[in-house]
């Protein structure tokens, strides 16, 4: 076990790892971070999505060794400072952009990742960008909405409610 | 996953030194390393990171570009100076994975249906390591194998730019690697074209077609030819048969792609 230090959410933290020790585990069990899920700890689904150094990252494939010194951050970093909802999720729940819940700390922190890359998207892009993010709930349908109405474009014409 | 030591070198001198040990195993991206080791068909003694290294990272150059070993995709896509490696780049994966996955890490491991080797070897890039320089040509061995010798590490990629080039990916959707992909790259001196996806050699130059491109650089040039399925992977997502098929039809787009 080694001590690895680096900063969540703007605080800086630290914590006992392996070197096997994934990014996800210690942000889960050694932090108690639990907003960021494990679906399939194969890359696939992004459930597991954080940012690192500002680069959205599958948190199931990368060791927490390599995220020391590194500025980390989770869907529980995502919330304005007061604690009400951020633009993106504040979309999310007005789109029904979420069923489970489950692939959601993902979604958004795919949405951020995007929105900053790109600010005003088209609904192509959107999908595109949603790739490496699997949902079993909705269809991906108002996922693609709330992300369109996230970075402030109109979304009236995109599909029924 | 079982355990490993896990090692942080500070330059290229350090991590070589540090693959010394035995079963030591670079890591660059990860992105392929981690799955293979959580499902134990790599147990490493140590892993070598190579992400913490500013001499093995970032594009620079116009003719070649040259990019570090440990450059990700993701600054590949955003910054090589070299629009069809960009795009290239930018079609790895998703964007989560191409955060994280490097240049070096896709080239050293030769996945027979990875997108940067057929880069590589459609422009005659010369792949630069701790130890010497060797040319795509000889770099490329076969599936999963390369040129590079136990514990040599990829410091940096330098590519000659065509005059045109383009690269048609036929997507496997679930992995999201090449089905089939076609690397079509015309300098000079003639019309380079690698193939990914479908040898069971690895990634491989289509000779008739650069022949008949060379002469004549459009789709046209290529409908004489014909590609044998001998040799040619099948699998669930493909026959050889139909990958055979699809060597053609890419390598059409991607001249025509080109321009
Ligand atoms: S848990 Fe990481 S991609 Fe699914
Ligand atoms: S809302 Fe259930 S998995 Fe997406």
């Amino acid at each position: 076990m080694t001590e690895l230090s680096m900063t969540v959410n703007g605080k800086t933290v630290t914590g006992k790892a392996e070197g096997r020790t994934l990014l996800v585990t210690f942000l889960r069990e050694e932090l108690k971070l639990t907003g960021t899920h494990v679906g399939c700890d194969t890359s696939q689904c992004g459930a597991c999505q954080v940012h690192v150094n500002g680069q959205p990252v599958k948190s199931c494939t990368m060791f927490a060794a390599e995220a020391e010194g590194a500025d980390v951050r989770t869907i529980e970093g995502m919330a304005n400072a007061d604690g009400s909802l951020s633009v993106i999720q504040q979309a999310f729940q007005d789109h029904h952009g979420l069923q489970c819940g489950f692939c959601t700390p993902g979604m958004v922190m795919t949405t951020a990742a995007l929105l900053k890359e790109n600010p005003k998207p088209t609904e192509a892009e959107v999908r595109e960008y949603l790739e490496g993010n699997i949902c079993r709930c909705t269809g991906y349908h108002n996922i693609v909405k709330s992300i369109m109405a996230a970075s402030g474009q109109d979304v009236s014409a995109i599909a029924a409610e | 996953m079982h355990n490993f030591d896990f090692v942080k070198p500070g330059s290229v001198a350090e991590a070589a030194e540090a693959l010394k040990a035995e079963d030591a195993m670079a890591l660059g991206g990860g992105q392929t390393l981690i799955p293979t080791m959580k499902a134990r068909l790599n147990a490493p003694s140590a892993l070598v990171s190579l992400s913490g290294m500013a001499e093995m990272v970032g594009v620079s150059g116009s003719d070649p570009v040259v990019i570090g070993g440990a450059t990700t995709h993701g600054q590949v896509a955003a910054e090589a100076g070299y629009p069809a490696l960009a795009a290239l780049a930018g079609q790895i994966g998703d964007p989560a994975v191409r955060s994280r996955g490097t240049i070096g890490g896709s080239l050293a491991n030769n996945d027979p249906a990875a997108c940067y080797p057929a880069a590589a070897l459609a422009s005659g890039a010369v792949i630069k390591t701790d130890r010497r320089e060797i040319v795509a040509d000889d770099f490329f061995v076969g599936m999963f194998e390369t040129a590079l010798e136990e514990g040599e590490i990829i410091t940096s990629v330098s590519f000659p730019v065509p005059a045109k080039a383009n690269y048609q990916k036929f997507l496997q959707p679930a992995s999201r690697f090449a089905l089939v992909g076609v690397f079509v790259a015309q300098f000079d001196s003639g019309v380079r074209v690698a193939v990914t996806g479908a040898s069971e050699e690895g990634v491989h130059r289509w000779s008739a077609a650069e022949e008949a491109l060379s002469a004549n650089f459009s789709a046209e040039a290529l409908e004489g030819l014909s590609v044998a399925s001998d040799g040619l992977m099948s699998d669930l997502h493909g026959s050889a048969e139909y990958r055979a098929h699809l060597v053609k039809v890419m390598t059409g787009r991607a001249v025509r792609a080109a321009g």
